[in-house]
């Protein structure tokens, strides 16, 4: 039913929104159904001819009739609506002219349901990615970040760490040498760090206490591959060394980097343990956070943490005044904490990974999946 | 190693049950692993730190039950018959550095037989397998209070004395496992009168051990030289429960009472009468130096105030013996079985682990230090975005390569590993290529044929006698492009083989962040390299990169189905260059100009002469000059090829005037005919 200007007789504000708001909304539903040029010219003239045109009967059904009183506001809202045919009608040849007319527009209709076109991307390591998670953890308290070398000498993996030669220590390090070392002496001789430690004796070489590192880096062991084992493997050391740090400061800040990695509820809990270059030598549990710390999961015993609601995460301790003799601080003055982690042990229990070989191959289904 | 917490209690009254007992040990730094069987049977699978050879068997653990629950330890006393007569087996200690102490006592006429069932039960719960009375009071003894000892048929030691020497050269020895060894004089024995019959604190000899025929025994118990014990333990490939307590250090005051403990358990078990007393040579006293502890010291490494009480019991449990001296002061004498302790620190850590570590609170260290960057951690982060946002996914591989490998990637003289894993991990990778191929091979291998990873790691370089490690970054490509867009799904939307120009494209976009004087592309590269299809990247000078398709025969040797491509960038020397500094340039306000230029060039007219004589125009206003299409073809002709090349000319100042534009575009046509180049019409 097309549009037609009613005869008004009611002219109160409340009427003439309404009979606007009718006028508008005929005019939006024209404009909608032109299509062509010729639409688009008996359009503009049942809006705007002269003759007989809606807004020449405007002026005489609206203006005309309205009483005096009324005459002035009628007057304004005819007027208003006299620039908003004009306006509709102009962009309407816009539109028709710029081809996209509504016939056209549903010809280009695309299935929008297909697969976009996505520009792959790389995808994270998720070994390295959590090192790096790791490392901004204790960035964030202070730590400045340290590196060293892969290949030490016996002297930085070992005796600076007060594992004195022939001490059965050296042997849980199953440490990877170069050949032809025999000629040197022991604590020259080159091997495959076993641990990030030596980056802390090089650390504390160069700088004066107060130190905070954080050490991140690759290690080596002479382990055959197998699910759980691997030759190379990647390690976080921590070493904070100043006038007064105590065990306690130890504790709590392992106890807060362990929260800031697995969530606020974590728990962790500290026994002794050994290490030559700490004393005291702790190990660092945290409550499983597969299971809550309670032990038991989906009404079974825990695998995760074969139901003891701890899972063993990292070694930690004071460091040992030995050690502070090889870097010429003084162990009476100064006190300090030094800890690491291995990154494949947390990459494994955050991802739920059961063969640490898949972190080595380069296997892009594995790798994708931490994109 | 296992232990019976139901042997335990032989030694301390333990008020609690088994689990908690485990629970508790392991937090006071005894370490029960796990836990198998159960009531009397219960045994816990320890982990004994290598520091802690006096825990390392039950009256050890007993003693730390003892100091954790602040219990009475009853002491271990043997009960011994009248000894009769004198024994005249005599001991010579030859070697007093290395056996300082050798403690012997003779039983006559004693019945081997096999073990009571409380002896035999109690080891075999600890997988230890009895075999007679004499030999199995000997491990029975090592389990109860960890002092390795030993037993002779006395009849077979000739001469009625044992000599503790160096071994001589040539010597051997028949150990118990049977096994006929070469000795050398680094091996210290115990002899008798005419050969070895023991390698000291590893073995005892075969020749001269019990057997049914038994009837006359010499126990010895004795204290030896832990390395010296490492190293014959080593060199013959021995470890024993006997050596894995000796080298860790052994309780040199528990000789006398360890051999009156076997002696006890034979008689008790074979009968037979003692004879004479013990026999007790020390050749060299072992004191452990008293240890001052300052109770102020305690509360700066720990951060808590313990009091003095506590500190008093713990340690008084623990088997030292605390005189007070000035103020805080206390002088410490060490139990002779801690041969770990001897500072103040390790008496430090006793007081801790017994006091309970998780009593202790947490506390955050105040810091007034500053944050030091490492140095290239910026350029490291932006290749490794850059790398992530161009597709390649991030790998680590292994570290180590073949020798064949190493010789075919590398010039660089390689470090070869002393005790590699294997053959094809023999040598600290010079090159980070092999190992990205192996990766690629992985993958196609598996049905997966498009993959784009990147690996940033060091290769190692022999340098003299030093090792150099240098920073590289090796990316590896191959498959299509776009591989999952659905052909036909846009205008030109399709999969297409990767090209030498995508790897191009990659590694102009990761370098471009780098500031330089100069930079070009040349062919120079690794003869594992396809020579037409890589090119190596020379920034200022120096080689920073080098890319390409591998070479068809490398891809072949390598079983490589696929053409693949790799990357190496010299992190080293690119890090030579800092990173471009962000300086902000007004955008221009004049319309720029664009004008084409269509040429037919030969091939050997590569497009950077092309590029090199419109530079030497030194036109300011050209902003820039790229080509826009390429082709080659018949049309064209062999040997040639067809360059559509458009130039943007803009003014910083003006709006340029048609007669200008024409002028330069005149140059530029000039200069491209003196290159040899034909416009086309
Ligand atoms: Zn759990």
């Amino acid at each position: 039913m097309p549009y037609t200007v009613p005869k008004l007789t009611n002219f109160s504000a409340a009427a003439l929104d309404s009979a606007v708001r009718e006028l508008l909304s005929a005019l939006e539903q024209e404009s909608a159904m032109v299509a062509s040029e010729n639409d688009w010219k008996i359009y503009r003239d049942r809006w705007m001819a002269r003759k007989n045109g809606v807004l020449t009967q405007l002026n005489d059904l609206w203006l005309k009739a309205a009483p005096g009183p009324s005459k002035k506001e009628v007057g304004q809202r005819v007027n208003e609506l006299k620039g908003k045919v004009e306006h509709t009608v102009e962009a309407t040849l816009a539109r028709i002219q710029s081809g996209a007319s509504s016939g056209k527009l549903a010809a280009e209709r695309l299935d929008i349901t297909l697969p976009g076109i996505r520009r792959p991307l790389g995808a994270e390591h998720p070994v390295i990615k959590t090192m790096n998670e790791i490392v901004s953890v204790f960035r964030n308290l202070g730590y400045s970040v340290e590196e060293g070398p892969e290949i030490e000498t016996d002297y930085y993996n070992f005796e600076a760490l007060n594992f004195p030669p022939n001490h059965p220590a050296r042997d849980t390090q199953d440490t990877l040498f170069i050949v032809g070392q025999e000629s040197k002496v022991l604590r020259d001789r080159l091997l495959l760090r076993t641990h990030t430690s030596p980056v802390q004796i090089r650390t504390m070489e160069k700088m004066k206490p107060p130190v905070r590192v954080v050490c991140p880096g690759k290690v080596h062991r002479n382990d055959a591959p197998d699910a759980t084992h691997s030759p190379i493997f990647h390690q976080v050391e921590g070493l904070a060394v100043d006038t007064d740090i105590t065990f306690c400061d130890l504790k709590g800040t392992l106890d807060h980097a362990m929260k800031a990695l697995f969530g606020s509820s974590v728990k962790t809990r500290f026994y002794p343990s050994f290490f030559p270059f700490t004393e005291p030598s702790a190990d660092v549990q945290i409550s499983c956070i597969f299971c809550g710390g309670k032990g038991t999961r989906d009404g079974g015993p825990c695998r995760n943490c074969k139901a003891s609601g701890w899972i063993e995460l990292l070694g930690c301790g004071m460091v040992d005044p030995n050690v502070y003799g090889f870097v010429d601080y003084d162990p009476a003055k100064v006190s300090g904490f030094a800890f690491g982690m291995g990154v494949e042990r947390i990459a494994i229990l955050k991802y739920g990974v059961d063969d640490i070989q898949l972190f080595f191959n380069g296997d892009v289904r594995f790798l994708e999946q931490f994109g | 190693m296992k232990l019976s917490p139901a042997w335990l209690r032989d030694f301390v009254d333990l008020p609690i049950d088994y689990r908690r007992l485990a629970d508790e040990l392991t937090l006071a730094g005894v370490a029960v692993e796990g836990i198998s069987g159960e009531g009397e049977s219960t045994a816990y699978e320890m982990e004994i730190t290598t520091n802690r050879p006096d825990a390392m068997n039950h009256y050890g653990v007993a003693r730390e039950a003892s100091a954790l629950y602040d219990l009475p330890l009853k002491a271990i006393e043997p009960k011994l018959p009248a000894a009769q007569g004198k024994s005249d087996v005599t001991i010579d200690i030859q070697e007093p550095e290395l056996c300082p102490r050798f403690t012997a006592r003779e039983i006559r006429n004693a019945t081997i037989k096999p073990s009571p069932s409380n002896i035999a039960s109690r080891l075999q719960l600890l997988d230890q397998r009895p075999i007679s009375n004499a030999v199995d009071a000997t491990n029975y003894v090592l389990w109860e209070s960890g002092k390795p000892t030993h037993v002779f048929d006395l009849d077979l030691l000739e001469g009625r004395r044992l000599v503790i020497r160096k071994a001589r050269e040539g010597e051997t020895l028949k150990t118990l496992d049977g096994v006929e060894r070469k000795l050398t004089p680094e091996d210290l024995v115990v002899a008798d009168a005419v050969k070895a019959v023991g390698l000291a604190g590893v073995m005892g000899g075969f020749d001269t051990m019990i057997t049914e025929k038994t009837r006359n025994i010499l126990i010895e118990s004795a204290w030896w030289d832990p390395v010296t014990v490492r190293h014959m333990s080593k060199r013959h490939g021995l470890h024993t429960d006997a050596s894995h307590r000796f080298e860790r250090g052994a309780d040199f005051e528990s000789t006398v009472l360890s051999t009156n403990r076997v002696a006890e358990l034979i008689l008790t078990s074979g009968g037979g009468t003692l004879v004479g007393d013990v026999i007790d040579v020390v050749a060299r006293k072992l004191d452990l130096a008293p240890v001052e502890l300052d109770l102020r010291e305690v509360y700066r490494i720990l951060g808590e105030k313990l009091s003095t009480l506590e500190i008093n019991r713990i340690l008084t449990r623990l088997g030292f013996t605390l005189t007070a001296g000035s103020e805080d002061r206390y002088l410490v004498q060490i139990p002779s079985w801690r041969l770990d302790v001897e500072r103040e620190i390790d008496i430090i850590e006793e007081i801790a682990r017994l006091h309970g570590y998780d009593k202790f609170a947490n506390t955050l260290p105040a810091y007034s230090g500053e944050v030091v960057e490492v140095a290239d951690a910026q350029k490291d982060a932006r290749l490794r975005s850059s790398l992530l946002a161009l597709g390649y996914s991030e790998t680590i591989s292994l570290t180590f390569i073949s020798k064949d490998d190493a010789k075919r990637f590398s010039t660089a003289a390689e470090l070869d590993l002393e005790n590699p894993i294997s053959d094809e991990a023999s040598v600290m990778r010079t090159s980070m290529v092999p190992g990205m191929l192996n990766m690629l091979a992985y993958n196609l291998n598996r049905g997966t044929d498009n993959v784009r990873l990147f690996e940033a790691g060091k290769v190692f370089e022999a340098s003299g006698e030093k090792s150099v490690e240098l920073k590289r970054i090796a990316m590896g490509a191959t498959g299509n492009v776009n591989a999952e867009v659905v052909h036909g799904l846009a205008p030109g939307a399709a999969a297409r083989p990767l090209s030498f120009f995508d790897l191009k494209g990659d590694v102009e976009q990761l370098l471009a962040p780098f500031a330089h004087w100069t930079f070009y592309f040349d062919s120079q590269t690794a003869d594992y390299y396809h020579p037409g299809r890589s090119a190596r990247a020379v920034m200022d000078g120096a080689m920073v990169a080098q890319f390409g398709q591998i070479h068809p025969e490398v891809a072949a040797a390598r079983k490589l189905k696929q053409d693949v491509f790799v990357a190496e960038i010299y992190l080293d020397r690119l890090y030579q260059h800092d990173l471009e500094a962000v300086r902000y340039e007004p955008l221009p306000r004049f319309p720029a100009v664009e004008r084409d230029f269509s040429f037919i060039f030969d091939d050997a007219v590569a497009f950077d002469k092309i590029r090199q004589a419109v530079d030497d125009l030194e036109i300011e206003e050209l902003r820039s000059f790229a080509p826009v299409e390429i082709f080659r073809g018949d049309k064209v002709g062999a040997g040639k090829y067809s360059i559509l090349m458009r130039a943007k000319l803009q003014s910083r100042e003006r709006t340029l005037r048609d007669d200008e534009v024409a002028q330069w575009s005149a140059q530029i046509t000039k200069a491209l005919e003196t290159l040899g180049g034909v416009q086309r019409a």
